[in-house]
């Protein structure tokens, strides 16, 4: 029962991979990449860490993709109103992309794929032969170790945060026009 | 779980980022590539909380993992206002148009 929801998890998170790359609609990759991260969450249960998973819904799956979708509604061009047969990106409304070099790209993919895939199979990690402990609940231990151990990188990337979030703001806003000025 | 779903958990971690690796190569819109740099984090977060699940009373991988989301989500968030800032200015996303670095 437990595989059956892992496998069907494993080819929702795949499935919707694919779609990502397979598709030309901008929207639709990015609801696809929703549906993906959602089975990451889940395969994040199924590997015993939950607060990771909860972490992974709330920043990316509310976060991340809303940005995201933030990003597509704001680069779609206006309606041109003299426009008679206008390039395929050019037309109003446009979140169609197409892909270059398609082939290159795809066979490079699958060469790293591959070759991935053949390390794995073929290691012997002696770590998996080993009785797997009990799960238990993550949130204690991830919680003293942000506080001892990794205090420091706790504030650094508190740090980044903050600098992200002034940096976007100040990346983000209109500059003043400055029609005076010689190109 | 059982050891060999482990197994299997790697294998979707490699082919979730070279889904993503393709993705980041062949489109041609900024935001989708983008996509897919979230996607092989993803990959690469999945790798890091299966050999986690070993190592209970540390959780280096998990703690890892955590700090790969937060950079992960700094990062978009910077790219998105840079992307917003290139199409005011280009007015197109598709990186093959931008082609100009003046102003």
């Amino acid at each position: 029962m437990v595989q059956v929801a892992f496998f069907s998890f494993v080819a929702l998170t795949l499935g919707s991979a694919v779609g990502v790359l397979l598709t030309r609609n901008v929207l639709y990759s990015a609801y696809l990449l929703l549906l993906a991260l959602l089975g990451v969450a889940a395969l994040f249960v199924f590997a015993g860490a939950d607060f990771l998973a909860v972490s992974q819904l709330v920043i990316y799956v509310g976060g991340v993709l809303i940005l995201i979708l933030f990003g597509i509604m704001l680069t779609q061009k206006p309606a041109l109103p003299t426009a008679n047969d206008p390039a395929p990106s050019e037309r109003p409304n446009a979140v169609l992309t197409e892909s270059r070099r398609v082939w290159l790209g795809v066979g490079l993919a699958l060469g790293l794929f591959w070759g991935l895939s053949r390390l794995l199979v073929g290691a012997r990690f002696r770590m998996f032969d080993r009785p797997l402990p009990p799960a238990t609940g993550t949130i204690d231990t991830i919680g003293k170790q942000l506080l001892t151990n990794y205090a420091l990188p706790f504030e650094v990337v508190s740090l980044l945060l903050l600098v992200a979030l002034v940096g976007a703001g100040y990346l983000a806003k209109k500059q003043p026009e400055t029609p005076n000025r010689t190109r | 779980m059982e050891p060999q779903l482990s197994g299997y958990l790697l294998l979707v971690a490699a082919a979730l980022f070279s889904i993503g690796l393709a993705v980041v190569l062949t489109k041609r819109h900024a935001v989708v590539v983008l996509m897919g740099i979230e996607l092989m984090l993803n990959g690469v977060n999945l790798n890091l909380v299966t050999f986690s699940q070993y190592d209970p009373d540390g959780l280096q991988g998990q703690v890892f993992g955590l700090f790969v989301i937060v950079v992960a989500a700094a990062e978009s968030c910077v790219a998105l206002a840079l992307l917003i800032q290139v199409y005011r200015h280009f007015r197109t996303a598709n990186l093959d148009e931008l082609t100009s670095l003046r102003q």
